[in-house]
């Protein structure tokens, strides 16, 4: 059996008098690939600002083993775009610090060189943010993650406003990266999503676990979106939350 | 002219209090700008106009008084920015306008000369003396002191506030050092350029500046020389047609706007 690294036992956030997560359970277990999928207002981005510490639980817990590094990619990569920033320095932001003073060392400088190596920018690292596409924006921000060495990634809507051929590379090299470490992604593009993840979870206030996703695929190895739905619609009528 | 600045201190004086100037503006303008905190700075610099009230009503020391006045007004925005956000709008406004009174009503109830309460306003840089020289040169080894050290946690949460919260940056701390920085900066130009002109100074070369650079600190050294090149055009301007020296200032940088804004179209 294999040993979990993140463990959400019945969790439950309000926003306001809202309910967004209604007793949630998870198990995340080591080199997942793991899509989050749902519709707005879900609750999705709520879930993984938990898991991150950025938001705290009005019940229930979230255990994450030790020796676990998280590192997130936000949603709005295309925030402040004009703003006069390299991409090597955008990577460096991946390690700021309240004593990063003065500037950084030239040993930070190297690993965020080595980051952006990974997601194949090298090249550029000396360019303005705003000078990059959507998609190469969206690698350095991979970058800036993978700068603090984590052991879980977790992506907020990686491929929204990218093109078809953009969403593809990010999602190759998410594929590469899950080697060494585990990946937590939400996403609202269901077939390239699944075509690339282990595991899905369909959030919508409540969550329904779907183990073995590629039993979704047809015959001719394609991913079928609407045997997924109709599947899932079945699931979500019959599902019955402990707590109603 | 060239006579006149080797012969008349106050000459020498003005352009060596460009100088002071120019490094705050570009420096701190460059932060302002960057961080979308232009109706801030408005807000801190004319309520400024409160602290010369103070100064000149109890007979204080202007620059000192004034500096402390807008400290406060600085301590007092970032509460309102960072625990009243939805409505720090109305509140810059109520300060603004409420400091801007202060200034009037207790500049009306001192006794001697009213006409200086106006050359706060529009800056009356042929009248620096050295005393002023000295406390603006000391406010700028300040601002660039704070702002190298912090450069790296002030380009984060410029940039990307909620990821450098993330990293457990304490925004509100950096913020309310930028506001006291930006106060600082302000008591810098009112000699020179005065409480409303100054923020053409901190916003025109800035906007410049940010097109035309790669990196944030670029930016600030781009803007400081912007802002040094457009004073300087402007003093000269103010003495061959004898007129106010702020004004003139402001209206060499206007101008420059207006063209580097229709070059960059013409580029696209």
């Amino acid at each position: 059996m294999q040993k979990s690294i993140i463990n959400i036992q019945n969790l439950c956030f309000t926003y306001r008098v809202s309910l967004i997560l209604d007793t949630i359970n998870l198990n995340i277990y080591d080199k997942d690939f793991l899509a989050i999928i749902g519709p707005n207002g879900g609750g999705k981005s709520t879930l993984l600002k938990l898991i991150i510490g950025f938001l705290k639980p009005n019940k229930g817990k979230i255990e994450i083993s030790k020796n676990q590094q998280l590192a997130y990619v936000p949603q709005n990569i295309n925030i402040n775009i004009g703003f006069p920033i390299t991409a090597l320095e955008v990577v460096l932001m991946g390690l700021v610090h309240n004593k990063q003073f003065f500037s950084y060392t030239k040993a930070q400088k190297e690993l965020a060189l080595e980051a952006l190596t990974k997601v194949d920018m090298h090249d550029f690292f000396n360019k303005k943010i705003e000078d990059f596409s959507g998609g190469q924006r969206q690698r350095i921000f991979i970058a800036r993650a993978l700068i603090s060495k984590p052991s879980i990634l977790l992506l907020d809507e990686p491929t929204a406003s990218i093109d078809k051929i953009g969403q593809k590379k990010i999602y190759e090299l998410l594929k590469i990266l899950n080697k060494e470490m585990t990946i937590i992604v939400i996403s609202h593009d269901l077939s390239v999503t699944l075509e690339y993840a282990n595991r899905a979870a369909y959030l919508n206030q409540s969550l329904i676990m779907h183990e073995n996703i590629k039993a979704y695929e047809t015959k001719e190895d394609h991913f079928c979106e609407i045997e997924l739905l109709n599947t899932l619609s079945e699931v979500v009528s019959e599902h019955k939350c402990p707590s109603c | 002219m060239l006579d006149d600045l080797m012969q008349f201190s106050f000459l020498q004086h003005a352009f060596l209090s460009a100088i002071l100037v120019s490094i705050a503006v570009g420096i701190i303008g460059s932060l302002i700008v960057v961080n979308r905190m232009v109706f801030l700075a408005g807000g801190i610099a004319h309520s400024a106009f409160g602290g010369i009230g103070i100064a000149l009503f109890f007979n204080l020391p202007l620059l000192a008084t004034t500096s402390v006045f807008s400290i406060f007004i600085a301590i007092i925005l970032t509460y309102l920015i960072l625990y009243q956000k939805q409505k720090v709008d109305s509140y810059i406004g109520v300060i603004w306008a409420g400091g801007m009174a202060l200034g009037l009503i207790l500049g009306d109830l001192s006794p001697g000369y009213h006409i200086d309460m106006m050359s706060y306003l529009f800056g009356s840089i042929l009248s620096v003396s050295t005393e002023d020289l000295y406390f603006m040169f000391i406010l700028d080894i300040f601002i660039i002191g704070i702002v190298m050290i912090f450069y790296p946690i002030f380009l984060s949460l410029s940039y990307d506030l909620s990821f450098a919260k993330l990293r457990g940056i304490r925004v509100g701390l950096y913020y309310l050092i930028l506001m006291i920085l930006t106060a600082l900066t302000i008591i810098v130009a009112i000699r020179a350029v005065g409480l409303i002109l100054v923020m053409a100074l901190l916003t025109i070369p800035t906007y410049m500046g940010e097109a035309l650079s790669r990196s944030l600190s670029k930016m600030m050294i781009i803007s400081s020389l912007l802002a040094l090149l457009f004073s300087f055009i402007g003093l000269v301007v103010s003495y061959y047609f004898d007129i106010s020296s702020g004004a003139s200032i402001i209206a060499v940088s206007v101008i420059s706007f207006i063209l580097f804004h229709i070059a960059q179209r013409i580029k696209l």
